[in-house]
């Protein structure tokens, strides 16, 4: 029973969805089968951020090691969820003036939750992506070896797609006449990614392809229940 | 005292002195409002309030050269406020390359807290409300938070709020194993999607997409170079679909034939790598951009500070605020 | 030499990156922009579509990779803005509402203050659930959108009249970060419907090698990483800007010039790595 009716429930609207691309009659219940589907993805957020203060406050409580950085993640998690539900300092939907600031913009410019996007938001996670230059840079350094004739065709390719790819490459070979223009920098890096990075991706994407349909077929058909867990509880 | 301890101090201190000397002198840091009335009617001339968005300096500048302590644009001590923690959040983030520090995981801490409620608050306003609540008491929703909205009762939602309810549970410390049940349905959701998906775009489509013409004919006659593209391109994706055929082995013809797909896929790596990196360096200008721009006032590739002759000469005489 | 640079500790190298692309910033440095094939063919997708048009815009990113695909953004809202395109703004991540946002309130209603909103443009806003999303809305729109983002019925907004789902769209103009984003927009909404529906995007440099598969039949044309950004805006600007390194459409552009040099720092540690290595196993230290 607690591995048959989550199989079930796993394997009706998956079957339902690929009748739906055959049957159009059908089309009205895969329809209604994505629409729980999205809806289920945004309850998955609050599952997210559930479990979130569920971890930091064990771990205040246990006073863990680092414990203090939990409790300024709890701290900013607790903030900037009151202050966005609650849609604070926001202004009625100006279409409606006269009604409550609920029917407002929760991302309107301006207010507190904004504020919180703009200068607490897009700083520290643009900021994070950006450490990932620096750690390109040290790994180009550290492990790109022309160890073989594999890892000098890989250099060799990027050596072209980083020049190619910036007026470094215009320039170094700007000067080869018209009938060697193929051999000039920035054509190479077309010919490269038209020729033999489509070709590469796409024999990767057939592969995926295959073991994509594999895989979804395996556990709509129940022969994979490794998402239903070991069973012990 | 530590070799690193020593270059911090060194760096903070001629980085403060620098902060100190540029905030002294008005040049850096400063955020300013364009304060505009929303709903203006015959009873409220002036709005029914007001929104504050974010204006460039000249703007102010401009607008105070032609009518001196007007206050539609103006300076917010919350922008500015703002701006200063922008930047200091991003110069915590960025001291993680010299060194993992307190300043740096306060950082970190802040943004784990931040992301998870943004992402909550945004799931429950722009889906839970109107497509889950709007959808079971469209009433109770459109006199509370959506005037605009019109809809009818459908109670087949009670569905997806069940699985939603029975997803939450996995929080519970008893009864966990339910929230398998909303699981499996997403993982079956999931492979109905992709099964059909992935067998007409990725496969099928990709197949007819590589049988193209081995020679190109065009007004001009006979096109070698887009001929040898094209069976380069065709070769290339039989030598790699060997490759990736693990059931033979890897010997002879078809050990020779796999390992030109292995110099294909290298190529493709290559190609890789270098976007990858195109891809980060913009992400790091990006940030550099801020601080030099919106913090620092060092450049103004945008021209926020851009005063135009006469506003200039009103603004030596000390007006600028 | 040999012995500072197998020794060297990584944040020097750290240091020169930050130089390389902190300088050129500081110096404003520019360099000229080619179009090529891509890019062109983006651009002509979108500027052989007539006034009044629809177009989808699909703006599947956020702050994270703001710095590669804001300039698209921010190109294809003036391009079609300048065409007077009717734009169907809509969002698969959730903080795309505000990338949408921020697109409308630099390009739309600074640069097009006589376009009106509900006629010229539209925000339909986020929902969760990425190919789930486009599953639902090539077949009936209002199943999921009862509102736009600003709270006011589908129905009651001019230009969603008529508009029952997104196959009535001309041209599906897609940015995209990562997953749900272009892959599954071509996945989900062109392949199933091809005769209905074309679409041209702008991604990272991480995801565009991986998009090329679906190059041209699929997916007639790519913008990728920031050059990418950087063609398409000089193309743009070319034939419909005033002032063609004006502010914020010269971003791409300017970019450029930090990604030349950091290319080269690129090439250079690589080239040092591997003059260590081969060092090393000539004396025999491997």
């Amino acid at each position: 029973m607690k591995r048959t009716v989550p199989f079930l429930i796993a394997s009706v609207p998956g079957f339902v969805l690929i009748v739906a691309y055959f049957i159009p009659p059908a089309e009205g219940w895969g329809e209604s089968v994505s629409i729980w589907f999205d809806v289920l993805a945004a309850i998955a957020f609050i599952l997210g951020g559930g479990n979130l203060l569920k971890v930091h406050l064990r771990k205040i409580g246990k006073q863990d090691t680092g414990w203090a950085y939990s409790a300024i993640t709890v701290a900013a998690f607790a903030i900037t969820l009151i202050i966005g539900l609650t849609k604070f300092g926001v202004h009625p939907n100006a279409q409606f003036p006269d009604t409550a600031h609920w029917t407002g913009q929760y991302r309107e410019v301006g207010t507190p939750f904004w504020w919180i996007y703009e200068y607490a938001f897009v700083p520290l996670t643009a900021t994070i992506f950006a450490l990932l230059a620096f750690y390109v840079a040290s790994a180009a350094f550290r492990a790109f070896r022309a160890r073989n004739t594999e890892a000098v065709l890989l250099l060799s390719t990027t050596f072209i797609i980083l020049l190619g790819r910036t007026f470094a490459g215009v320039y170094l070979t700007g000067w080869l006449p018209d009938a060697l223009s193929g051999l000039r920098i920035e054509n190479l890096t077309i010919d490269i990614m038209r020729v033999f990075t489509t070709a590469g991706n796409r024999a990767i994407m057939i592969g995926i392809a295959l073991g994509t349909a594999s895989v979804s077929l395996k556990i709509l058909l129940g022969v994979d229940r490794s998402y239903l867990g070991s069973g012990d509880d | 005292m530590q070799r690193t301890t020593i270059i911090s101090a060194v760096v903070m201190g001629l980085a403060g002195l620098f902060l100190v000397f540029r905030v002294s002198t008005g040049s850096m840091g400063k955020a300013y409002v364009r304060a505009t009335p929303q709903v203006v009617d015959a009873q409220h001339p002036e709005g029914h309030w007001q929104t504050e968005a974010p204006a460039a300096p000249a703007e102010y500048w401009r607008a105070e050269a032609a009518a001196p302590g007007q206050q539609e644009v103006r300076f917010s001590w919350s922008h500015t406020l703002g701006l200063w923690v922008a930047a200091f959040f991003t110069l915590a983030i960025l001291s993680f390359m010299y060194c993992d520090n307190p300043v740096y995981k306060v950082a970190e801490s802040v943004v784990v807290g931040v992301s998870a409620a943004y992402w909550m608050v945004v799931g429950f306003w722009e889906v839970i409300v109107p497509n889950l609540l709007g959808k079971l008491m469209p009433g109770t929703i459109k006199a509370w938070a959506m005037p605009g909205l019109e809809a009818e009762t459908e109670w087949v939602y009670l569905v997806p709020l069940t699985l939603g309810v029975l997803l939450l549970w996995r929080l519970s410390p008893k009864g966990g194993w339910i929230s398998r049940w909303p699981m499996s349905f997403i993982v079956g959701v999931f492979c109905g999607l992709r099964l059909v998906t992935f067998i007409h775009a990725d496969f099928l489509s990709q197949i007819r997409n590589t049988i193209i013409p081995l020679t190109v004919f065009s007004d001009q006659g006979f096109m070698f170079w887009d001929s040898v593209r094209n069976i380069l391109v065709v070769l290339s994706v039989l030598v790699c679909l060997v490759y990736f055929f693990f059931s033979i082995e890897h010997k002879g013809a078809v050990g020779k034939t796999a390992r030109a797909g292995t110099w294909v896929l290298m190529i493709t790596f290559g190609a890789a790598f270098g976007y990858t990196v195109m891809g980060r360096i913009a992400l790091l200008a990006i940030r550099l951009e801020f601080l030099f721009d919106d913090w620092l006032w060092l450049v103004d590739p945008n021209g926020k500070r851009v005063v135009e002759e006469a506003a200039s000469l009103i603004l030596g005489s000390g007006m600028v605020g | 030499m040999y012995e500072l640079l197998k020794n060297l500790d990584r944040r020097w190298i750290f240091l020169m990156m930050l130089l390389c692309v902190s300088v050129p910033i500081l110096l404003q440095s520019r360099f000229p922009e080619k179009p090529t094939g891509l890019a062109q063919a983006v651009f002509d997708e979108i500027d052989q579509l007539e006034e009044g048009d629809r177009v989808l815009m699909a703006f599947d990113f956020d702050p994270a990779s703001e710095g590669e695909l804001g300039p698209m953004a921010t190109a294809f809202s003036y391009h079609c803005a300048s065409k007077k395109l009717r734009m169907y703004y809509m969002a698969l991540w959730p903080v795309g509402p505000q990338m949408i946002d921020e697109a409308i309130r630099n390009v739309v209603e600074t640069d097009f203050p006589d376009l009106v909103y509900g006629e010229d443009y539209v925000n339909l806003g986020f929902k969760s659930g990425g190919e789930g999303v486009i599953k639902v809305i090539t077949t009936d729109i209002r199943q999921l959108y009862t509102t736009d983002a600003l709270g006011t019925s589908i129905d009651a907004i001019p230009m969603m009249q008529g508009v029952d789902n997104i196959r009535q769209m001309d041209l599906i103009v897609n940015v995209s970060a990562g997953t749900a984003g272009t892959k599954e927009w071509v996945q989900y909404a062109v392949t199933p419907y091809p005769e209905d529906l074309r679409i041209v995007a702008g991604c990272t440099g991480v995801q565009a090698p991986l998009l090329y598969p679906y190059i041209p039949d699929q997916l007639p044309g790519l913008l990728g990483a920031i050059k990418g950004a950087a063609e398409y805006e000089e193309l743009v600007m070319s034939k419909y800007g005033e002032d063609v390194m004006a502010g914020i459409y010269s971003e791409a552009r300017r970019r450029m010039g930090p990604q030349l040099i950091a290319h080269l720092l690129m090439i250079a540690l690589i080239i040092a790595g591997n003059v260590i290595y081969f060092t090393d196993r000539r004396r025999g230290g491997r």
